[in-house]
């Protein structure tokens, strides 16, 4: 009996090294192309095999990165960039959320907007940015503006179907007890629906950079949008790298913070 | 005058194709501490009727009237219990039972006590309180719901086929459990069920419906001797065979006429 305990916790640890050891590979190939990438990139580039001019290269691009750090420039455009886009994306989602209450709220209004809201989804609104633009002055507003439009109204339609999908009964139940429908969605329709608002967080942290960096090349004066576009102008593309670079790498953290926030708030 | 009076009641479903007659011409009265059963095939209506006593639904005709009054305005007298136990998953066990107290605003330390308290009676003790649903077995969760409907004390339990979602042994023990709980709080009960061993071995009265539109074909008492036993013991009586051959021979019968 001992034994095979002994022999079902060994097989158990070989099962859980295994696991480790396959992890410890995908993480090596991973970090292998990357390198690989930055390798070839900065080779062709110094063999003259692409075009310096245009593709730049790794180098230059820290050596930039090294610069502009120092001279407190891209801190300074990074936070403009970072803060009307986190801005915009907390916007859209709360925006987005109430509009959907509201359609819950009142099954006729949502009849009466249907029409309207397919519309206002399946438009580029992108396209919106220079009427935003002159509505309400260059400026963050706009930009944020920019960043906002893009997400609400998919985070809307949505979270509108998450809680028309409550199950029924959840609400049979409440109101068996006697709940009013402010009840029903305090107590049912919006704790359901959390797992659905939070993955919408997801794709509106891809969106409200879309919006904010084109709201910046229309429009600023600042920021990381206006860099891309400032090194665009100047045909200064290791600038341009360097930003693309930088909003990777933030909106991939934004992403993880949501993602961390998912697991800390769905524990079932 | 009865506890419960459902008079002539009437009621029809529509869709944009179709107007759909699930009720048709029913009256019954329950007494105060009976145990009555719907039974009938899917489809009859049962769910309708329970949804209409309870006042969820409007009925297109009749009335419905607890002790006197209509069941719209006597909010919280009835306690409603589902196929499953739909506990909130992301409540606590004890949030869950508290609920009902929490929406008509009843909570306070006497309520929340007395709901605790029952939750021990059906033996759910142990720190299962702060425990999430997802963390007891489907048995234990119908309990809850028990506990969970029980709490706002109403004076009538609808019960749309609470044991239809558990396997056998549970739900032959829950029926004892359920049985001793209403007779020791002198409650008034309404089990919609298609078991029909189920519904003798519980009620005091059947009521026998058919299907499309659901109108009452007939109503059975059941005798004293099956009725002062718990249900398990029932099902095993000897007089319960012909209860049910009785009831088996009705469904047959209404069956055929509709074919």
């Amino acid at each position: 009996m001992n034994n095979k305990m002994n022999k079902v916790e060994l097989l158990h640890k070989n099962y859980i090294h295994s696991l480790k050891v396959n992890k410890r590979w995908v993480r090596l190939y991973q970090l292998i192309i990357l390198l690989l990438i930055f390798f070839s990139w900065e080779i062709s580039s110094r063999m003259k095999w692409i075009d310096p001019l245009i593709f730049s290269s790794p180098s230059k691009v820290w050596n930039l990165l090294v610069a502009k750090i120092q001279d407190g420039s891209l801190a300074a455009n990074l936070g403009v960039t970072l803060t009307e886009t986190v801005a915009g994306f907390l916007i859209a989602t709360v925006l987005g959320v109430i509009i959907a209450a509201v359609l819950w709220w009142s099954p006729l209004l949502s009849k009466i907007l249907d029409p309207y809201l397919v519309i206002f989804n399946a438009m580029p609104k992108v396209a919106l940015g220079p009427v935003i633009i002159v509505a309400m002055g260059p400026g963050y507003t706009s930009i944020i503006a920019n960043g906002v439009i893009i997400c609400v109204i998919i985070t809307a339609i949505v979270v509108y179907t998450s809680f028309k999908e409550v199950d029924p009964n959840y609400i049979k139940v409440l109101q068996a007890f006697g709940a009013t429908r402010y009840q029903c969605f305090k107590e049912a329709i919006l704790p359901a629906s959390f797992p659905t608002i939070i993955s919408t967080l997801k794709v509106n942290v891809g969106l409200s950079w879309v919006g904010v960096i084109v709201g910046e090349f229309l429009v600023s004066t600042k920021g990381l949008g206006y860099m891309i576009i400032y090194g665009f102008q100047v045909f200064n593309f290791t600038l341009v790298f360097l930003s693309l670079l930088v909003i990777a790498v933030l909106a991939t953290i934004m992403y993880q913070l949501v993602d961390l926030l998912e697991k800390k708030l769905i524990k079932e | 005058m009865s506890f419960l009076q459902v008079q002539n009641i009437h009621h029809t479903y529509f869709t944009k194709a179709s107007a759909t007659t699930a009720l048709s011409n029913i009256s019954l009265t329950v007494e105060k501490g009976e145990f009555v059963s719907l039974l009938g095939p899917s489809g009859c209506g049962k769910t309708t009727m329970l949804s209409i006593i309870s006042s969820l639904l409007e009925p297109t005709e009749g009335t419905v009237l607890l002790e006197g009054q209509p069941v719209s305005s006597s909010k919280n007298k009835i306690g409603y219990m589902l196929q499953q136990d739909y506990l909130f998953p992301w409540k606590t066990i004890e949030e869950n039972i508290l609920l009902g107290l929490k929406l008509s605003k009843q909570l306070n330390q006497k309520t929340k006590t007395h709901a605790l308290d029952l939750l021990k009676q059906m033996g759910l003790n142990n720190g299962v309180e702060k425990q999430l649903p997802k963390q007891l077995s489907g048995g234990m969760r119908q309990r809850v719901a028990l506990v969970r409907t029980l709490a706002t004390e109403p004076k009538l339990l609808m019960l749309d086929e609470p044991f239809s979602a558990l396997d056998y042994q549970t739900k032959l023990k829950l029926e004892d459990l359920l049985s001793d709980t209403i007779k020791a709080f002198g409650k008034t009960a309404i089990l919609v069920t298609h078991d029909i061993g189920e519904a003798i071995a519980m009620s005091d009265r059947i009521f026998l419906l058919t299907s499309r539109p659901g109108t009452i074909y007939k109503t059975f008492e059941i005798p004293d001797s099956l009725r002062r036993l718990s249900p398990f013991d029932a099902r095993n009586h000897e007089a319960y065979p012909a209860v049910f051959q009785m009831i088996w021979k009705e469904l047959e019968s209404f069956e055929q006429q509709n074919e």
